[in-house]
């Protein structure tokens, strides 16, 4: 209960520091998700902000469900992020996704079970230059072979990634 | 050769004034200080500079119509959301110079009096918006933004606003929606933004690459930065080249240069002794042509004669292991997936499009469907309410264009690349 009291301190303050303006809100969801835990935007959180603002919840979901790096429901620590489009499909993207489903055993828009990573597939993030390339978190790792991919997965699984 | 936008990369700490400054950063600024308003925007038109960003319209132009606007206060935004599939050439200017475009956007501050500017950077580049925030930090402390800039009343401050994950926000009127904190869905048109754009005032609006031209050409003047490229189009472009190239990456080339010369010169040819099959030029929304079109030349007029546009500069070379219809379905879904879903034609029609496309590699499809990919790709390219459905057709369009009997193979269940899966015929 205190943890989550300290969370909602911590909410206040990201709105504080926006100037509580609805101008900000997509710039408020971003450093809220980045905070969560869960690289999400928990209800509970919504519910607050959109109080705070004075705005309906409904506007707020209208916002957040519109763009793809929000999260409604908690997803891993990792989210790793497979691009589909052109630049990295000619470079070999398909068989990239193919090798992450079989390493961590899910399908993109899943879960690991232990809460370590969530695999999605994403639009262009701006790697062509290295293709095919994931996202794992801020980070971008191109020019990926089977033996490349499975040693970075392992890396965060040793942790070798936590702060 | 002459480097505009590229001299500094990777020689100067990226958010040091200091260093920016001592290699030849700030002279634009100062000069445009010391000029009258108009003379600076004769320069630009002189520079025959296109905006960079895809819709090639004349800057100088732009900023004299924007000038005119008598009501206030102005704003100038960056856009910065390159999330056009292919095109990472922003990202180098932002994370290896920034301060060529703040330098860029606080010279059209000074012109158009505006007091506020907004660089909206793509969620996706999280760090480089920590640079670009460092730079705008040290350039206050520096006197070159902020209240006072070089000792005299004028007064500029910018801001980095991040987006959060939407193609279309690259659209002008979605993305002065986006800073504005909503869902980024572009607006109708008329009003146009250098009227009515962020909080409904008039609004200056390039990309980062146009802005990044403007101290050059303000310190160095319009004719020789129009002498640098050809006759209808001035300067240099960042062009992105990636796909099936030995050599990928982003180069900085005078406008005149062939493409061949950009892929097979710079580019070092097709990888692994493979074939050029075809090139997707500008973007997913870009057109996609065969190698015996690839001697045109980079210039917005030779493009256009050959019926295609620059757009962006991406450049993604395609190889002949591929199948043009399984590739096509791959930009299809792009647009399917990043559809904001405001109009019916771009967000129906791109799902259908990906429908029936599927139907050609599954080899389950017919001429009939043949029939409606292009009834409907011009639908969409006539009837959409933004760029974004207007061009997310361009692509089908082109590849049946030029490759036709690889889409009437399919029909006929067959994929020459062996890419596609044919897995329905049997069951037809």
């Amino acid at each position: 209960m205190a943890r989550r009291r300290l969370k909602m301190e911590k909410v206040r303050e990201i709105l504080n520091r926006y100037g509580n303006s609805k101008d900000n809100l997509i710039q408020v969801m971003l450093e809220l998700q980045n905070i969560s835990g869960t690289n999400s935007l928990p209800h509970e959180w919504v519910v607050f902000v959109a109080k705070q603002l004075g705005m309906p919840i409904s506007r707020v979901y209208s916002v957040i469900t519109f763009y793809s790096m929000f999260g409604t429901e908690p997803r891993g620590k990792y989210l790793i992020e497979v691009c589909k489009s052109g630049p990295c499909y000619v470079r070999g993207a398909k068989n990239v996704l193919q090798l992450l489903e079989e390493k961590l055993g899910i399908k993109p828009g899943q879960t690991t079970d232990d809460g370590s990573f969530t695999l999605i597939q994403s639009s262009c993030f701006g790697a062509c230059d290295i293709a095919p390339a994931v996202k794992i978190g801020e980070k971008v790792y191109g020019n990926l072979t089977s033996e490349k991919l499975s040693e970075i997965i392992d890396s965060y699984r040793e942790g070798q990634h936590n702060e | 050769m002459n480097k505009v936008l590229s001299a500094r990369f990777g020689k100067i700490r990226p958010d040091s004034v200091e260093e920016y400054i001592h290699a030849g950063g700030y002279e634009g600024l100062k000069k445009a200080m010391s000029m009258d308003h108009v003379a600076a925007i004769e320069e630009i038109k002189k520079a025959n500079l296109f905006g960079r960003g895809g819709a090639a319209y004349p800057t100088g132009i732009k900023w004299e119509q924007a000038y005119a606007i008598k009501k206030g206060p102005k704003y100038m935004v960056c856009n910065a959301d390159e999330g056009e599939p292919g095109t990472f050439k922003d990202k180098h200017i932002l994370s290896e110079d920034p301060f060529e475009l703040i330098e860029g956007m606080t010279i059209g501050a000074y012109i158009m009096g505006a007091k506020e500017g907004y660089i909206y950077i793509r969620g996706e580049y999280a760090a480089i918006q920590r640079i670009v925030k460092s730079a705008i930090e040290n350039a206050k402390k520096a006197g070159y933004l902020g209240k006072n800039i070089l000792g005299t009343d004028f007064e500029f401050d910018l801001k980095v606003v991040s987006g959060a994950g939407a193609y279309v926000c690259g659209e002008n009127t979605a993305l002065v929606e986006s800073i504005e904190g909503k869902t980024g869905r572009p607006r109708q048109k008329p009003p146009y933004i250098k009227n009515c754009g962020l909080y409904q005032m008039p609004t200056i609006l390039n990309n980062v690459e146009t802005y990044s031209c403007i101290p050059w050409i303000i310190k160095d003047g319009g004719e020789k930065f129009s002498s640098l490229g050809t006759e209808f189009s001035g300067g240099t472009k960042l062009m992105c080249l990636s796909g099936n190239v030995k050599n990928r990456g982003v180069y900085e080339i005078p406008f005149g240069m062939t493409l061949r010369e950009l892929i097979y010169d710079l580019g070092g040819g097709i990888e692994g002794g493979r074939k050029l099959k075809f090139v997707h030029l500008g973007g997913s929304s870009g057109s996609c042509f065969p190698e015996s079109m690839v001697d045109t030349k980079i210039c917005y007029y030779d493009l256009k004669k050959a019926g295609f546009s620059l757009g962006s500069g991406a450049v993604l070379v395609v190889d002949d292991s591929h199948c043009v219809v399984d590739y096509l379905k791959t930009v299809m879904e792009f647009f399917e997936e990043e559809s904001c879903g405001k109009c019916t034609p771009c967000r129906e029609g791109n799902q259908r499009m990906v429908e029936i496309l599927e139907k050609f590699t599954e080899g389950t499809a017919t001429m009939e469907d043949f029939n409606k990919i292009k009834s409907l790709a011009q639908t969409m390219k006539t009837t959409s309410f933004c760029g974004l459905g207007q061009s997310a057709p361009v692509p089908v369009i082109t590849l049946i264009k030029y490759f036709e009997e690889e889409f009437i193979e399919h029909i006929n269940g067959k994929c020459k690349a062996g890419v596609c899966s044919m897995s329905g015929k049997a069951g037809k």
